[in-house]
């Protein structure tokens, strides 16, 4: 159940741009999960909601972005999308392969609402 | 979520169906007080903090010369007793550390004390993996001084500890008979991750259902290119490989 760390280290990052932000409220969190990056989406939300408990981040929404695994092959210089974890090259079907995408686990954006304070004239 | 009423609605909102994702610059004076959305674009890894101390770990780690290998297996698979055999092998001619990671006791220090090594213990409490401002703390005191072998055995958990950069020189994964000869195609994060694999308890195959080629073909199938070791640390076959690669290493 590490996607509780997970969550933690996303709400102390979610904390720190709504102060410098001075957001009122941060209605969504879009992050990046890779296919290989060894993070459960549904174990993460649920982590996330427990995580951001009186926090700046408590109920935004996390929208989770998945990244297919690629991987790009040293025989025939293809890339291709493998069906995760499997790395092989689809195209020639070689196990030569680098993985180009599907490790990543990123926070995208972060949405806040902010204070118009105006002087009334 | 609401924190006020409990409803899904976003009140910020100033004007509802009119979303912001992009910021209003106000040069005039009027007299609206409101909120305004806008969406702070990152692009930043989520274990970013973490990630930041692996880089310096693995920096100081590079400035002693010490090459770090960070054990990681489910519970059970043999991690302390390969390490207990490991260093008394290694015990004299290279200089080694450990840390080792468990959720309590500090048993698997006390049995790799008075091998040779530098052995300190890390309990996790609640946390299911060792993460890199912990394993940073202890570099000084356990990998300074002239070791050029650091060994980190993780907390036995096949999932967690992969996600965590420690700021090793690599990851060894160790995988026993006993446990199914599928467990890199069930857990390829860590798997895809390791470049050596251990296959540990090798003198049970006898006794057991285990079938190597699978095993090997499972592993090739996650990460083609690992290098595999087979042995058995207690009857000691395989390990004399094992041991020159790792002399070999901070040769």
């Amino acid at each position: 159940m590490h996607e509780l760390s997970i969550a933690m280290s996303l709400v102390e990052q979610v904390a720190q741009v709504a102060r410098e932000q001075k957001a009122v409220t941060v209605p969504r969190i879009t992050v990046t999960v890779g296919q290989l990056s060894g993070v459960d989406p549904d174990a993460l939300r649920g982590a996330f909601s427990l995580a951001a408990e009186d926090t700046a981040a408590a109920g935004a929404e996390l929208v989770v972005d998945i990244v297919e695994a690629r991987v790009r092959c040293r025989v025939c210089g293809r890339s291709s999308t493998p069906t995760a974890p499997f790395l092989h090259c689809v195209d020639c079907r070689s196990t030569e392969v680098e993985v180009e995408a599907g490790r990543e686990l990123l926070i995208k954006s972060i949405e806040v609402d902010v204070e118009v304070e105006e002087k009334v004239s | 979520m609401c924190k006020d009423c409990g409803c899904d609605h976003v009140h910020s909102d100033p004007a509802p169906g009119h979303h912001h994702d992009h910021e209003h610059p106000h040069d005039h004076d009027h007299g609206a007080t409101g909120l305004t959305r806008r969406t702070v674009e990152l692009e930043r890894k989520v274990l970013a903090q973490n990630d930041e101390q692996a880089a310096i770990n693995r920096a100081w780690l590079a400035d002693h010369g010490v090459v770090a290998i960070n054990l990681i297996s489910s519970p059970g698979s043999g991690k302390t007793y390969l390490l207990e055999r490991t260093l008394e092998r290694l015990s004299g001619r290279v200089s080694c550390g450990v840390i080792t990671g468990d959720q309590r006791t500090d048993n698997d220090a006390r049995r790799l004390q008075g091998k040779g090594a530098v052995v300190r213990q890390i309990e996790t409490l609640s946390a299911c993996h060792l993460d890199a401002g912990r394993v940073g703390s202890l570099l000084p005191e356990v990998a300074g001084a002239g070791v050029k072998l650091l060994f980190i055995e993780n907390v036995g958990n096949l999932v967690c500890p992969a996600a965590f950069d420690l700021g090793e020189t690599f990851k060894v994964a160790l995988l026993s008979t006993t446990e199914g000869e599928d467990k890199p195609v069930k857990y390829p994060a860590l798997f895809s991750q390791a470049p050596v694999v251990v296959l540990t308890k090798m003198d049970l195959m006898p006794h057991l259902d285990w079938d190597l080629s699978k095993c090997r073909a499972h592993l090739r199938s996650i990460h083609p290119g690992v290098f595999i070791f087979e042995l058995s640390a207690k009857t000691g076959d395989g390990m004399k490989a094992w041991i020159e690669y790792l002399e070999k290493l901070v040769g």
